[in-house]
């Protein structure tokens, strides 16, 4: 496989790895679009992102040349091969002060990131995939919702998104409708929103950021920024992680790996807006990377 | 009450998760937050296992640890019909002391690809496939040559044993760790066989039988 040529994706930010998880003065190693990247953070916290080289072991012997763009937000480190915007898209509730914010964990995924973003807007599988906690037979339909692409934000949004689900979260005492609402701000990273169980008014925040490996695979990496002053950190991990364990086979047996953007590639029905509306999005954006693009 | 040290996605957690789901048994569970966490190397838990793996079980005071020995322990304790692990037939018995260690070497294979490709430990992924097929092959001709005897389980005993749970998790988990099972009929038929088990319960990963066939 090539390295990436798509211009959109190397001008991304991608996020590369969790910051709890960073040891001070500790060099990570992974892979970016099929470039192998170092990171660590350097004596004041910040993160030091290059290109791997046997002659360069710590962040402070970095070249000032051979540095790649880097920031840390959202408790992640990310980092660009290209010229990122001034800045990522915003996520107001990561600022509340009451919400737990953790990296549920960083899984490998044999599949594109584009695939499994679009398993993230899926409320389909609820009832088989996640059997008795995000859904359950026979509460299987897909109840009519909202998708509009926002030219403002330049993000998807899906709204009025409304699922029976028998534990949504760890905070959960029984089965509930629960409200959700998606964002895609991204090409590889999506926002979920849904109603707390603990206070009406607010919704916990769940987001993926896929680090893109190479076009096949990712490292998803999962934020909470939730409400929830009972549990464990742990507890709460293990919750999501119980989750995306389930999704897993799921990903990774889709076929083809990369995701058709010819509408005609496969059929979607109507609990597919959201996909629809993404796969558009992608292609409007001339994104080749991850996708089977619409033959010209 | 027992006491699981836990974590979710461990197939060797999910061994004893099965079993006592078999045998009806109520446990407590607590969470061990091995990914991202390594709490399992934490210095509260090495105080429970120094060798700091899990799964760990606590009993009556007891503490014990290593799947197969606690699926052992378990099933000769809580298992009045003796057929997981049949104390009183010394020939069955060695046969299912064979597959276990069969199992641990399932571990150091398939286990070892999947903690590759998902959690990114470093492992060689290729000696890692080439084992876990080996020993896939071996299972799979011997699976298959019980099903032409009438034999539908890995030891020779109408019922299943221990043996058959220690080898079922990372066999169905196999293929996150890119190894596919297209090339063993006998093992997939034996793992509808172990998922059709009354008491059979999920983990992340893997899902329960389809709808059996109705006999033409």
């Amino acid at each position: 496989m090539t390295k990436c040529l798509d211009p959109v994706i190397l001008n991304l930010w991608h996020p590369i790895g969790a910051i709890a998880e960073a040891v001070p003065g500790g060099v990570q190693d992974t892979v970016l679009l099929e470039e192998r990247l170092s990171f660590a953070l350097n004596a004041d916290g910040e993160p030091v992102v290059w290109r791997s080289r046997p002659d360069v072991q710590g962040p402070d012997r970095v070249p000032a040349a051979d540095r790649l763009p880097a920031r840390s937000t959202y408790g992640y480190v990310w980092t660009s091969l290209g010229s990122p915007p001034a800045e990522l898209f915003p996520i107001p509730e990561y600022e509340e002060p009451d919400r737990r914010k953790l990296n549920a964990a960083t899984f490998g995924v044999n599949v594109s990131a584009p695939r499994a973003i679009e398993n993230f807007l899926d409320m389909g599988h609820f009832p088989y995939v996640h059997t008795d906690i995000l859904g359950v037979e026979p509460h299987t339909e897909v109840k009519e919702y909202d998708v509009e692409i926002s030219v403002d934000r330049d993000e998807i949004l899906a709204t009025r998104c409304r699922f029976f689900q028998p534990m949504a979260s760890t905070a959960s005492d029984g089965g509930a409708d629960v409200d959700y609402v998606y964002r895609v701000p991204h090409p590889y990273c999506s926002v979920l929103y849904k109603s707390s169980p603990v206070d009406e008014a607010r919704r916990d925040v769940i987001a993926v950021f896929l680090q893109p490996v190479d076009q096949e695979h990712v490292r998803a990496h999962m934020l909470l920024c939730v409400l929830d002053e009972d549990n464990e950190d742990k507890v709460i991990k293990r919750f999501q992680q119980t989750i995306f364990g389930q999704d897993k086979p799921i990903l990774e047996n889709q076929v083809p790996k990369r995701l058709p953007l010819d509408p005609r590639a496969e059929t979607p029905i109507r609990a597919d807006k959201s996909a629809i509306a993404y796969r558009r999005w992608l292609s409007q954006k001339g994104i080749t990377y991850g996708v089977i693009p619409v033959a010209a | 009450m027992i006491t699981l040290y836990d974590y979710e996605l461990s197939g060797n957690c999910y061994k004893l998760r099965l079993l006592m789901s078999f045998l009806g048994i109520d446990y407590k569970t607590v969470p061990v937050d091995f990914y991202p966490g390594r709490e399992h190397k934490s210095e509260w838990f090495l105080k429970l296992n120094p060798l700091g793996q899990l799964p760990v079980i606590e009993d009556d005071g007891l503490i014990l640890r290593d799947a197969q020995a606690i699926l052992v322990y378990l099933a000769a304790r809580y298992d009045p019909s003796r057929s997981w692990y049949p104390l009183d037939n010394p020939a069955l018995l060695g046969e299912v002391s064979q597959w276990l260690a069969f199992a641990d070497g399932i571990t150091s294979t398939s286990s070892a690809a999947r903690l590759h490709d998902g959690l990114f430990y470093d492992f060689d992924i290729d000696a890692a496939r080439a084992g876990a097929h080996r020993l896939f092959r071996i299972l799979d001709e011997h699976l298959w040559f019980g099903e032409q005897q009438g034999r539908n389980w890995i030891c020779s005993a109408s019922h299943p044993t221990i043996a058959d749970i220690a080898c079922f998790p990372y066999i169905i988990l196999s293929e996150e760790g890119g190894i596919p099972r297209q090339d063993y009929p006998a093992i997939r038929r034996w793992c509808d066989r172990v998922k059709r088990i009354k008491g059979f319960t999920v983990m992340s990963g893997v899902f329960p039988a389809g709808p059996g066939k109705i006999a033409a």
